[in-house]
Order: structure tokens, then sequence, then C-alpha cells
């Protein structure tokens, strides 16, 4: 493939992985500013989304017998819910009790981890499982280009894109717009905010602070779930598939600037795109261990992000 | 000074203690304690920086890989003797830490974990991008012959274990010998308030850089130990899981205390082999005694001990 | 260090002593011989059963294949005990879970030997484990039988005590495609595969068999493992390839095969790839239409062919698999089945070693490896159902037939099959020559 044509392709694709990651960074992020809290089984959410997608697509589709859009379309409001219920749980049951304290959550938070990877192996299973795309036709798309005989468009091989992953961006956005209008227009966005400010404040002022840290910490979990029930179909649900979310995720976190949604939905665009376009450029493993520096580089050098306003 | 009569007494019989359980251990958990002894080296480099100084690495593999590849490179491909590739791999970890250091210093709280994360990760992918000298995820295996220090084959069971034994003395006095000296004071002054270390005159930088550099050849020593006692060299000791484990066993043992480095290494070792005796989920019993630990012991083992009744545990 | 050798050797009292001091007192009934691991060393009785030591990875990321190499493992197991066992001793499989980790594969192989008080140590698949256990397993002296297709036993690069005497080495398998390709798919080919040791193993060794056959490779895209999503590599694909060849490992290979198959859309050149990138996973999956047409390496035919022979179907009864290489009781659980025969036939010629080497108790484990190295010629039949094989003695490593499949209408048909010979190469070992 030529120059052009490749370095929009590989665009493409980084805006797939940059759609679903600021969702998932998103939740860290929310978690993260609000609670002074690390999540590590954040990661674990995500796949949990994914392995729930997976039950209730494969449920609708072989005891109901709904066609896939409508298993996909359940999935994506079920497999949410149910993890955001879970991890209100967990926070009931674990954090709240450790006190939010930031040592004792990591820990708490890899137990987690290690028992839901365990759980999902044993109900579950070893394999990587697909979840049927709601559509999925692929589309060859157009280059243009200035040749002897003047303007024209051509059909480069392989530059392309499928329906579907042009839907998982715009599904992304349509999420993160809703996330984002909760935040600064509802009362529990206020409220979230408020407590993100100033705990013994909005303690003061009659906040419930333990149940906004539980629903906070539900909400995150589900973004996580959400984005995994997007990605499903592309990738599959495999039981050690929240690894490499957790990772990015904090990398987002962090670039982003602590607790700013602004920040995290521009810093995953910003590794998103550039995991697709380094790799126009480098060997791929290479391109990883540049990408990998230059994020530690960037934190060095401007350590509250890229985009976040300096804070204590 | 009788403050100090306790904790070197105390240090000394628990030294005595598992010389004792040399001779007398069935075989198989005599080989289990010499590498629980490798890796609770590992973690206690770790907790030099963690439970004293306040450092939440969570890259730390880095630096036990950069100790065993140190180590087993120039063994494998230049024909080094363990005698000289020993320091080489501990002086290789200490100045990767230095480097590391120095970079990473200049953030702080969760930006200085996902730095160091990054850098673990940077040197993770790196070994596996020279897969032509360091075979990748395989790895090598470190050939029997060459596993020897002065004409002492480490590969005999009695060996490995009084060399594990000596490599942790080493570094369980050295930690001891740190903290009761004035650096090791002001190491858990800025541990508890960084910005009061700093007004008192400490130069706060140099202090933090101090630990992170010893606490990278302790680890690197753990590294390089494990290649020679155990003879394999493989790129999955550099992965995350590997920084992971270290805040495990210190948090689990209690951070900030000598012995509790190799009191989290033994435990967490001994739930998983004999969870795994028991059930393939022992993962599931690992996770679930995390998350009790958290909830009733969170200072660790020891940190409970001391805090209840035994303030005087260095 | 100097005092090592002081408490090894010239200390007044030495560990073999008092341990025998203690196991005595044990005797005695002061109590000691009662806890777990510490039981004094009893002779084997002649109906006690024979320990086969299983390493296998039921968590971690070689799960999907430890749950079939479980499966198959029983299967023989079971066949050796209704055939009278060993020596005139059932076997035992005691099974332990590595995680797929190198250090806990190392730990497992130390608890075979000396806690659990087994035979041998038997059934590891991923090559780091293998890499990170065997250096134990030759120094406790414990026959190491491996079902790994690494190339590290052939290699060299492990010990006297470890040997893979039921699947080939991916050195052999990639050798034995390569005429194939350069005569029937094309002549300059472009390798994808995993940018880490099984990956280069590919690269290397097909490279230069293509070269070997007058082809040649074209073009070399390794992929980091970290990665899940694979198109922005396949622009990298020059346009004048003629056949692709792939191989790819782990939970992300549906998604590759998926991402390969929209980046080509209905045009594609032909493509060879190993079945290891679709072991345990359906081939009827969504996304995965586009391989009709494509062919594959198979270790063993995964379908049942038209023109199986009996010892194929009995194998397959035995595991409990169906015609399409599912569990017969799950259609959906696919098995590993280019791989797991190796566990059964690793089993059997351990079986065979043991009764030429007259194996009675620990103390025959050198026997045992001696008797393995001096077998030569396995025939097809039920104990070897992938097909004849020849093991050479010297590099420890077996040599049998390959497969090439080509997917029509969602089956694996077999076009083609290679033999032992086709796989040979030069020894890069002699173990007959190293010490125990």
């Amino acid at each position: 493939m030529d120059f052009g044509p490749y370095l929009v392709f590989a665009s493409l694709e980084g805006a797939v992985l940059a759609a679903t990651l600021s969702l998932t960074a998103l939740g860290l992020s929310l978690v993260f500013g609000v609670m002074r809290v690390v999540n590590v089984a954040h990661g674990e959410f995500f796949m949990l989304g994914a392995v729930a997608a997976w039950f209730v697509s494969a449920l609708g589709g072989e005891a109901l017998g709904l066609p896939a859009w409508a298993g996909f379309a359940a999935a994506l409001v079920l497999a949410p819910a149910a993890v955001g219920a879970l991890a209100w749980a967990a926070d009931r049951a674990i954090l709240a009790r450790v006190g939010y304290d930031p040592e004792r959550t990591i820990v708490a938070t890899i137990g987690l981890l290690y028992i839901l990877q365990q759980l999902t192996l044993m109900g579950y299973g070893p394999e990587a499982r697909p979840v049927e795309p709601p559509f999925n036709a692929r589309i060859a798309l157009p280059w243009p280009e200035w040749g002897a005989d003047g303007f024209a468009w051509t059909w480069p091989w392989g530059f392309g894109t499928t329906s579907y992953k042009l839907f998982v961006i715009v599904a992304a956005a349509a999420l993160l717009m809703a996330v984002w209008a909760v935040l600064s227009r509802s009362r529990f966005g206020l409220i979230m905010r408020a407590t993100q400010y100033d705990r013994e404040t909005a303690q003061a002022f009659g906040i419930p602070v333990g149940k906004v840290y539980a629903w906070t910490f539900a909400l995150g979990a589900a973004l996580a779930a959400a984005a995994a029930v997007l990605i499903v179909p592309i990738q599959q649900a495999h039981y050690l598939m929240g690894g490499d979310p957790l990772l990015l995720s904090f990398i987002v976190v962090i670039i982003g600037g602590l607790g700013s949604l602004r920040g995290t939905v521009l810093a995953a665009l910003l590794i998103g795109m550039s995991d697709g376009v380094i790799s126009v450029f480098f060997s791929p493993t290479l391109a990883k261990i540049l990408a990998t520096l230059l994020v530690a580089l960037v934190l060095v050098f401007r350590p509250q992000g890229l985009f976040g306003a300096k804070t204590a | 000074m009788t403050g100090a009569a306790k904790p070197v007494g105390l240090h000394a019989l628990v030294l005595a203690i598992l010389l004792a359980l040399h001779f007398v251990l069935p075989d198989y958990h005599h080989g289990v304690l010499a590498r629980v002894l490798t890796l609770a080296t590992f973690a206690l480099g770790y907790n030099l920086m963690f439970g004293y100084t306040g450092l939440l690495s969570l890259g730390h593999a880095l630096f036990f890989a950069a100790g065993l590849y140190g180590l087993g490179m120039p063994m494998q491909h230049l024909g080094w003797s363990a005698e000289v590739a020993l320091p080489f791999g501990i002086a290789f970890a200490a100045l990767l830490a230095t480097g590391v250091g120095a970079l990473a210093l200049r953030t702080q709280g969760v930006a200085f974990m996902i730095v160091t994360l990054m850098f673990a990760q940077a040197g993770f992918l790196t070994l596996l991008y020279f897969n032509e000298f360091t075979r990748g995820d395989e790895g090598f295996v470190i050939a029997q012959e060459a596993r020897s220090l002065f004409g002492i084959s480490l590969a005999d069971a009695d060996a490995r274990y009084i060399a594990a034994l000596i490599l942790f003395a080493v570094a369980m006095i050295a930690t001891l010998i740190l903290v009761r000296s004035p650096a090791g004071r002001v190491l858990v002054a800025i541990r508890e308030n960084e910005e009061r270390a700093r007004m008192l005159g400490y130069d706060v930088a140099r202090y933090k850089l101090l630990a992170i550099v010893a606490s990278g050849a302790m680890c690197g020593a753990a590294g390089a130990a494990y290649g020679l006692l155990f003879g394999y060299v493989g790129a999955t000791f550099a992965s995350v899981q590997y920084s992971i484990l270290p805040l495990l066993w210190v948090l689990l043992g209690g951070a900030g205390t000598v012995l509790g480095p190799l009191i989290g290494t033994a435990f967490m070792t001994y739930l998983i082999d004999l969870g795994s005796g028991l059930t393939d989920a022992y993962m599931l019993l690992a996770g679930a005694a995390l998350v009790l630990l958290t909830l009733f012991a969170p200072a660790g083992l020891l940190g409970e001990v001391r805090k209840r009744w035994a303030g005087w545990l260095p | 260090m100097t005092e090592v050798k002081k408490t090894a050797a010239g200390g007044a009292i030495s560990r073999r002593t008092a341990l025998k001091g203690l196991a005595a007192a044990g005797a005695t009934g002061a109590g000691l011989g009662a806890m777990p691991g510490f039981v004094p060393y009893i002779q084997a009785q002649s109906s006690a059963p024979i320990k086969v030591g299983f390493q296998v990875h039921r968590t971690g990321i070689g799960a999907a294949y430890g749950r079939w190499y479980d499966r198959t493992t029983l299967a023989a197991a079971d066949l050796i005990n209704e055939m009278g066992g060993i020596n005139g001793r059932p076997v035992e499989i005691v099974a332990e879970d590595d995680g797929t980790d190198p250090k806990r594969g190392a730990e497992v192989v130390e608890k075979f030997a000396s806690q659990l008080g087994c035979d041998v140590g038997f059934g590891t698949l991923f090559s780091h484990v293998v890499m990170g256990s065997a250096p134990r397993a030759g120094e406790l002296k414990l026959p190491y039988f491996v079902v790994s297709e690494g190339h590290h036993v052939a290699s060299g690069a492990l010990n006297r005590w470890t040997i893979q005497p039921g699947i080939c080495d991916v050195k052999s398998q990639v050798l034995a495609m390569a005429p194939f390709v350069s005569k029937n798919l094309g002549k300059k080919a472009t390798m994808i595969f995993p940018d880490y040791a099984f990956g280069h193993d590919h690269r290397d060794f097909f490279t230069a068999a293509m070269e070997a056959q007058g082809a040649e490779v074209i073009k070399h895209i390794a992929i980091p493992p970290t990665e899940t999503s694979y198109s922005k590599y396949f622009p990298q694909i020059p346009r004048e390839t003629e056949v692709l060849y792939h191989v790819m490992v782990g939970p992300g290979v549906l998604t590759f095969v998926k991402e390969l198959g929209e980046f080509f859309g209905p045009s594609h050149p032909p493509i060879f790839g190993f079945l290891d990138s679709l072991e345990a996973v359906d081939l009827n999956s969504p996304g995965l239409e586009f391989l009709d047409g494509t062919y594959f390496w198979e270790g063993m035919p995964r379908y049942l062919q038209s023109d199986a022979p009996d010892p194929v179907k009995f194998y397959r009864d035995r595991v409990g698999v169906d015609d399409n290489g599912a569990s017969a009781s799950d259609p959906k659980d696919v098995s590993t089945f280019a791989h797991m025969f190796g566990c059964w036939e690793t089993l059997f010629v351990m079986k065979k070693g043991m009764e030429a080497a007259g194996y009675q108790t620990t103390a025959d484990r050198q026997k045992l490896i001696e008797a393995v190295e001096a077998m030569e010629e396995m025939p097809f039949g039920d104990e070897h159902p992938q097909g004849r094989k020849v093991f050479n003695g010297k590099t420890h490593q077996v040599f049998g037939p390959q497969y090439i499949s080509k997917v029509e209408g969602g089956k694996l048909v077999v076009q083609a099959e290679t033999t032992a010979e086709d796989s040979f190469y030069p020894d890069e070992v002699d173990y007959t020559t190293q010490s125990f």
C-alpha cells in the first residue's frame, strides 16, 4: 500500500482503539478522580463486560432465537449493568471497609483481580470466544490521485474498513457525550464533582459520600464493560484480556491529567492514534518500545499530564 | 545501646533458624526455601524503596531482570565465569536504577508508579525485540557446568541453599544497618513527610536516588542469583507480573519491616503451593487471602505484630 | 562463599545425617513422619502405581491447550491400565498446574521429584515453561518427557534427562512444509508471525527452507506479542506476494484471521497457515468464512477424514472427540487436535521404555532414558495414531508425518501428507555423550 493510504488506514484503525480506550480510561479516571484510589481490577471489569456480552448474545441467539443485532443490543445494556452492580457490591464489601486507603486498595483490587480471573476461567473457560457483530459490511475506501490524466479516485489494495468499526467510533462518541451530559448537567454529576473537590466539605453539606463512592465505582466499571461490549465483536472475549486495557487506561489517565474528562478523551485519541501511526514508520515491536518510552518521558517532563492543569 | 539488643538478637536468631532448617528440612521444602530466600531478597530490595522511603514503584521487574540478564547474557554469549558475571549483573542493575531513578524521581505518586511501569514495560519489550540474543519469552538455560562459584557447583542442593541464605543474610543485614543509620532515618522522614524533611535541610532528591539505587542493586542481586541458582533466564521475569509480586510480598509481610519481605514471600509461596495441591483454583485462594489481609491485617503480618505487641521491631 | 564448603562437606553434622536422624525419630513415633512432604523413603512395592507427574497448563495463557492435554493424557493412561499397566503396575497421573509460568514450572518439577514421589515428569507444552523447568529436572535426575513442539530439545539447549519422543519440533514441521508451499502455492512468500522465540523459529527455518527450494520470502512481518488488533500491519504485505504464511498463537488469533479477511476482501493471495493459530477455535466462528480455500499445516487432521484408518478412529473415540474435532459431549468445545496426540504417544513411548528397561524403582530412571534413546522406528498403530515415527536418540527428538489440509465448506480436508524423512535435518547435539 502506498504511504498516503497507509497512513490514513492506520489512523482509522487507531481511531477504533482510541474510541474504546477513551471509554475504559474515563471509567478509571472517574474512580481515580473522585475516590483517589487506583483500581487495579479495572481491566477485569472490562474483561467481564466482554464475557457477559458473549453470554447474553449466545443466550439470546440460542435459547431465544434472537437475531444477532438484538442479542448485541441486549448485551450493550445488560453487560454494563451487571458489571456495574458487581463493582457496587465490591465497593461496599471491600473498598468501603478499607476506608479507601490508597495502598490497601491496591492490594485489595489485586486480590479482586485474581478472584475475578479465576472465577471466569472456571465458569467461562480458557477459550477466546467471538460475538457476532450486528452488521459487518466491508467498505472499500477510495483515494484521490492526481495522475497523468488529471484527478481520479483510485481504490488502493486493501484500503478499507468495516461498517462495524465505524459504528464503534460513533457509539463510543455518543456514550462519551452522554457521560459528559450526566457529569455536567445532572444532580448526580454535581454531587460527584463536589465530592471530588473536597470530600470533607461535601460531607458537611450532607452529601452521602459513601453512596457517591459506590455509584462512582459502579459507573467506572460499567464504562469499561460498555467499551468491552463494543470491542468484543472485533476482538474476542478471553479471561486474560483485561491486562492491556488496564495498562493503556493508566497511561491515558495520567497523560490526560487527573479527573479531567476532556484531557482523558484527548489523551485516548493521542495514544490510540499514535499506536496506529507509529506502526507505519517502525517495526512493530520497536514502535511499542518507542511509544512506551515516549509516554514515560512525557510524564517525567510534564508530571501533571499533557492536558491537566497543575494541581497540588 | 540497649535499644539495639532486641532487634539484633531477633535477626541473628532468624538467620540461625534458617541455617538450622538447612539440616532438617525435607528435600522439597529445602528447595522451596532456597527459592523463597532468593525472592525474599528481591522483596527486601523493593521494601527499601517502598517500605522505608515511601516510593511505590510498579517497575521493579526491570531491576530483577537486569541482574538476571546482566549475569546470563555475558555467561551465555561471552563465556564469562560466574565470579565475574555476578558482580556485573548487580552493577548493571544499579546503573539502570540510577538512570531510571534520575528520570522517574522527577515525578511523584501515581505518575511515579506509571513511569516506573512504563520503563519496565519498555525493558520487557526490548528483551523480546532482541530475541536473537535473548531468545525472548522462551529464554535460555545457563549450562549446569558454568553455574559454579569458586569451584562450588550451585546446581547442588546444599550449596544452593547456603548460597541463597548468604545472599539473603547480606541483604537483610545491609537493610538493618541502613535503616538504623542516620541516612535510613532520613528515608523514613521522607516517607512520613517529604516537605518537612526538605525544610529540615535534607537533600531529599539525593536520598531518594540513594534509595532507588540501593534497591535496584539488591533486586539485581536477587535476579542474578536466581539465574545462577536455578539455571534459567527468561523474559517472563521482566513482565508486569514480576513487578507486582514484590509489592504483594512486601505488603503481606509488612511494609517497612526488615523481616516482613521474608514472611510475605514465604506466605505467598506456600499459599500457592499448598493451595495448588488442593484445588486448581489456587489463585482464587490467593486472591481471597489478599482481600482478607487488607481487611483484617492492613499493616501486613509483621506490621500488625509490631503495631500490637512489638513496637521495637525495625 | 568459602563457608559453603565447610558446611556442605566438612561440617561436623551434614544435611544427610541430620535428615536420617530426624527420619528415624519420625519412624519411632516422634510424629515428624506425619508431616506433609516428610514421608520417609519407601521402596516402591511391585503393585504400587507408577507415578507420572503431569505438568499441565490449567491456568495462564496455555489453559485452552492444557484442558485437552489433560483429557488426552487421562485417556491414554486409562488405556494403558486396561492393558495391564506397565511392568504389571498401574499408571497414576499426578497432575499439577504450572500456571504456564517458568518459575512455577520449575517448582512443580521439584514437587514431582522430591515430594510427590513421581517416577517421571511429563506433558509440558509452552516452551518457556520447558526451558525454566528442564534445568531442575536435570539436577534432580528426573526423566522429563516434554510435549512442546519447541526446537529447544533438539537444539541442544537442554540436558540428557529431557526428551521429546511424542511430538515433532517446529523446525521439522516447517522444513516439511516448504516444498508443498513453493510448488503449489507460490514462490514469493510473505510471513506474518509473533515477535517472540516461537515466531522467530518459524521465520528462520521457513525462510531457509524456501531458499533451499529455489523460492524466497520477500517480507517478514513480526507482530508484537502484546498486540490485540492487527489490521494496521497488513498494508506492509507487498503487492507481489504470491503466498501468505501466517502463524499466530494466543487469544488474539481469531481477531487476526478475521481482520486478515476484512483487509483482503474477496480477493486474496493463496494463504498458508499453521493451525496453531486456530487450535481450540471453531472454524465456523463468525468472521472465519474467508478461510475457505486456504491451507493449513496440521499435526494431525482435526476433522475425521473419509479414509481414516482404524487406529485414528480408535484414538478419537478413546479421547472423546467427535468427527469435527470437538468434544463428543459438547460440540462447542473444540480440541487442540493438532498437538494433543503428543501426550498420548509420549505415554506409550514411556511405557515401552520402562518395559525395555525393566523399570521398577526410581533407581532405574537412568536405564529408562537409555532405553528411550535406543528407540528408532515407531510404527503407525493404536500407540502412534498420528503416524509412523522415527526417533533420534542423539537429539532426543522424534520425527513424523505432517499434514497439509485445505478448508472446504468449513472443514479441513487433507491434501497432502509428508513423511518423517521429509522433516529430517542434521543433528545439532548428541545428548548420549553427555553424563547423567
